[in-house]
């Protein structure tokens, strides 16, 4: 009988060789691919992922579904609402088959519509503003993280007097002034961009103090070092070595950034800043809706429900991704 | 589940049972027990009697403000709340009875022995003041008082000489000789008694010299700007703060947007007083409450009354109009507003008439209408005049608003054409951010103009600001308001009252305009000087009528309606009842039972 290590020495090096040849069972894997496994494998966050995806197809597709279902977003159907009551004339709200999610009080809109131009104002705003976050915030924060020093401390600093900056007055406050026209921009366009600006500019130390810690972390790796030492100039370091290592957490912390400024935006336009009318936009339907919530309760239910169930949806995805990334979860 | 889990629920629900103990608030209290008769509280019963008769004292008065005043300054303010509410603290040389109903309407005399005597063909009017009525600060009021209070009004200025207070009616300067008086701030003369359109004898006489007769001069007089100032205590913008009140209270505080507080003044004359009732302690109005909110505070007993006098908002009024016990507390009434559209002349390319009869053509009444707040809220409206005033013409209705209720878009689309303008073109359409009303309004009126091509865009601005927004004609043309929206009441309940601040040339100010359409029409400006020196009320009506009819043609003002009002009085409150001089209650007179 054949002792259990008494395996010739020709045949182990045959069977690693086959092995290392590549030839069929054993195969390596990239980042990406063990994430998208992970990621697959998490239901929540898989069903979160799904609901974002229909979301932003519902909002791009807004024209073509809205010519299907519902009426146009602008269109007034008096006939809907009882003018002496203000409100809509069949239940739960107006629901039917020519107005799926109801009308609005007074104006007899259709919701469905309203509803999903809604999200593309949403979306665009907290898309683009998540954006500017990323690219300010990623730039700083890798600066203050790699050089430390007096660079660190300036821009910890400049963190600082953002994150302390009374965010909500200033919105307010520019809003009002800038109604009209600003660096040659008019209507819709100067009102999304006056958000952006001040939902992007002003959030950009969460990215950066994220990103900061991260590349902390990061500089003191080997293969840091070792490019270092091979000459490479911080330049280099910085946007060959660093970034592509960042890419997890920055596609993680923007995923978890895009709710929290639908949220800012929807709190914006409750406040009466933000797109004017008649464009609609959830944080303005659901200011209106307080007024009727006694008497036409829906009108507040979808919005919020839009809202919400946004919000959450992204929020599961970040949450997914995260432990998708994560080298270092179970 | 885990402990931890049971724990988080824990916390969940306490946090949840706090928030909702917070939305309770508190409940007023209010001192002393019910007394007088039964009680009268039904629907519409105080739109002509006297809600909860009472001479009951005590308790604290809760107003509710949307907003915040203009200014509380007696001879700073434009708003017919505030002259209303004034009426506690600064009596007038006549002021208008205390009485349902069209007794309501008569001018009886106040700090002033009797109404004006007419000298002179009409152009001298001479006032006594009674003796011995004090100021709260002690002091005797005095004809040169009321002369100065005059003097400092927004009724004199001019452009390099703006006034300092720019709010209020501006009646004075265009009746009194030396029109052109630089008013109380440019005024070198000793005492600042310059004007020479004034003269006062003595300490109790004022003799008013006009350049012209003016059959409604006691209107005139009633207005609250002839509340007492003295020149030594006049601090410019800052007496707002605390006005010195020559009536039944005085001001405990002003917090400008947040609250106004009024106590009992000792200083008060009871018996030289046949108006004004001094029944409760104080008097608090909480400001820039909001619209909503605001509503929902009266229904729930939280406040008394809100002060602005424009009723439940349109919204509200479904769930109270449904409910029996809500309704009894409310009276639907003609409050005296004119919900309009103003169109400025001087806002390209609304210079052109027929871009201007475009938009009267174009808009959706019947939408605009419900906007507002459906039937209950006003009634459709088709020209400049209102139905209760001399010069309303039944059935005159220029532009067929009547045959088309949602708006004859081939003929404004013709009117467009005629104006250069085929395709459209963009305007902007200012409504008060606090007017929920208003912004639906303006939503309404720019869906309208969107089928005839006209894109719109909505300013937003708070009422307190409306004379430096509105009301300052720079303002205007700089941001480009062609439209609008804009809700007017009659300054007095007569025609020259109601029609000239709104359309005559010589009305138009600097700042604190009314005019804001900037109607210059030499038809309509001479028709308004010749009005006022005919004794005749007949006569008087025709002209008016006239006017009515030239102003339509004019195409300024895009007529929406005649608003009514849901006034809710809480059922705590005593004296309540509609007033059509004020139109709205009468604050003179509430208690609290």
């Amino acid at each position: 009988m054949a002792a259990p290590l008494d395996v010739s020495p020709i045949e182990a090096t045959a069977a690693s060789e086959a092995a290392l040849a590549g030839g069929g069972q054993i195969e390596g894997r990239s980042l990406g691919q063990i994430a998208w496994r992970r990621l697959r494998r998490d239901k929540v966050a898989m069903g979160g992922g799904v609901v974002v995806l229909l979301l932003v197809l519902s909002a791009v597709l807004a024209p073509v579904l809205t010519k299907y279902f519902g009426a146009p977003p602008d269109q007034y159907n008096p006939n809907t609402v009882d003018p002496s009551l203000q409100i809509p004339v069949g239940r739960f709200g107006g629901i039917s088959l020519a107005h799926p999610l109801g009308v609005e009080p007074s104006t007899g809109r259709d919701l469905f519509s309203r509803i999903l131009y809604g999200a593309q104002i949403s979306l665009l705003i907290a898309t683009l503003a998540t954006l500017v976050s990323v690219v300010i915030g990623v730039f700083f924060g890798i600066m203050a993280g790699y050089f430390g020093g007096w660079a660190d401390a300036l821009i910890s600093r400049t963190m600082d007097i953002f994150l302390a900056f009374p965010l909500l007055i200033f919105a307010i406050a520019l809003s009002a002034v800038v109604q009209q026209k600003a660096f040659g921009l008019t209507g819709n366009a100067l009102h999304i961009s006056v958000l952006v600006f001040i939902i992007g500019f002003f959030n950009w130390p969460y990215m950066g103090r994220i990103i900061r810690g991260q590349t902390l972390s990061l500089r003191e790796r080997e293969y840091v070092d070792a490019a270092r030492s091979l000459g490479a100039r911080p330049g280099y370091v910085l946007f060959r070595e660093l970034l592509p290592n960042l890419i997890a957490p920055i596609v993680v912390y923007a995923t978890l950034l895009i709710p929290t400024n639908i949220l800012f935006e929807a709190a914006l336009s409750f406040l009466g800043v933000g797109v004017h009318p008649p464009t609609p936009s959830w944080g303005a339907m659901l200011s209106n809706a307080v007024q009727y919530y006694q008497v036409d309760p829906e009108y507040m239910l979808v919005p919020g429900l839009a809202i919400f169930i946004t919000v959450l949806a992204f929020n599961l995805l970040g949450d997914g991704l995260r432990d998708a990334l994560d080298p270092r979860a179970r | 589940m885990k402990k931890s889990r049971y724990l988080a629920l824990a916390c969940a629900g306490a946090a949840v049972s706090l928030g909702l103990a917070a939305c309770g608030g508190s409940s007023k209290t209010s001192s002393g027990t019910s007394s007088s008769g039964a009680s009268n509280v039904s629907y519409n019963a105080g739109a002509t009697a006297i809600v909860n008769p009472s001479s009951h004292k005590g308790g604290t008065l809760v107003y509710l403000n949307s907003g915040d005043w203009d200014s509380p300054d007696p001879g700073n303010t434009y708003y017919g709340y505030s002259w209303d509410f004034s009426r506690l603290y600064a009596r007038t040389l006549v002021t208008y009875a205390a009485a349902p109903g069209s007794a309501g309407l008569k001018v009886v005399p106040d700090l002033a022995t009797s109404l004006g005597q007419v000298s002179n063909n009409g152009l001298t009017w001479t006032y006594h003041l009674k003796p011995n009525l004090k100021l709260e600060d002690g002091e005797t009021i005095t004809s040169q008082m009321v002369k100065y209070a005059i003097e400092r009004t927004a009724s004199y200025s001019k452009a390099g000489q703006p006034a300092v207070l720019p709010n209020g009616p501006v009646y004075w300067h265009a009746f009194l000789t030396d029109p052109n008086y630089p008013g109380a701030a440019y005024d070198k003369s000793p005492g600042k008694m310059g004007l020479a359109g004034i003269s006062t004898p003595d300490a109790s006489t004022l003799v008013f010299h006009l350049s012209k007769p003016m059959a409604e001069f006691d209107n005139l007089a009633a207005m609250s700007q002839t509340a007492p100032v003295p020149p030594a205590k006049d601090t410019g913008t800052k007496y707002e703060l605390h006005p010195l009140s020559s009536g039944p209270y005085m001001f405990q505080s002003y917090v400008p947007g947040k609250s106004l507080t009024l106590v009992k003044n000792p200083m008060w004359s009871a018996s030289s007083d046949t108006v004004r009732k001094q029944l409760v302690d104080k008097i608090t109005v909480t400001l820039n409450v909001n619209a909503a909110d605001l509503d929902n505070r009266l229904i729930a007993g939280v406040a008394d009354i809100g002060v602005e006098g424009t009723g439940l908002s349109p919204n509200t009024e479904a769930r109270v109009l449904t409910n029996p016990n809500l309704k009894k507390n409310t009276d639907d009434v003609l409050d005296g507003f004119f919900r309009y559209t103003a169109i400025s002349t001087k806002v390209a390319p609304f210079t052109n008439v027929h871009c201007r009869m475009a938009v009267l053509y174009a808009a959706d009444h019947v939408q605009m209408q419900t906007a507002y707040g459906g039937p209950y809220a006003g009634q459709l409206a088709n020209q400049v005049m209102m139905p209760q005033l001399a010069g309303y013409q039944n059935g005159y209705d220029p532009y067929g608003f009547a045959a088309h209720p949602h708006g004859d878009v081939a003929t404004a689309k013709q009117q467009l054409s005629l104006c250069g303008k085929p395709n459209g073109f963009t305007t902007t359409i200012a409504a008060r951010s606090n007017r929920p009303a208003e912004l639906a309004g303006a939503q309404a009126l720019q869906a309208s103009l969107a089928k005839i091509g006209i894109k719109a865009d909505i300013y937003q601005y708070p009422s307190s600001n409306i004379a430096s927004v509105t009301g300052t004609p720079d303002f205007v043309h700089k941001h480009g308001l062609g439209l609008m929206m804009y809700g007017w009441g009659p300054d007095w309940p007569a025609g020259f009252g109601y029609l000239y601040a709104i359309i005559d040339g010589a009305a138009i100010t600097p700042a604190g305009n009314s005019n804001i359409e900037e109607l210059n029409d030499p038809v309509v400006n001479s028709d308004m000087n010749t009005v006022m020196a005919n004794n005749d009320l007949n006569a008087r009506s025709q002209i008016y009528a006239t006017v009515n009819q030239q102003v339509m043609k004019d195409a300024v003002i895009l007529p929406v309606i005649y608003e009514k009002a849901l006034l809710y009085r809480s059922p705590q409150a005593t004296n309540v009842f509609y007033s059509p001089s004020m139109l709205m209650y009468d604050y003179s007179q509430i208690g609290l039972k």
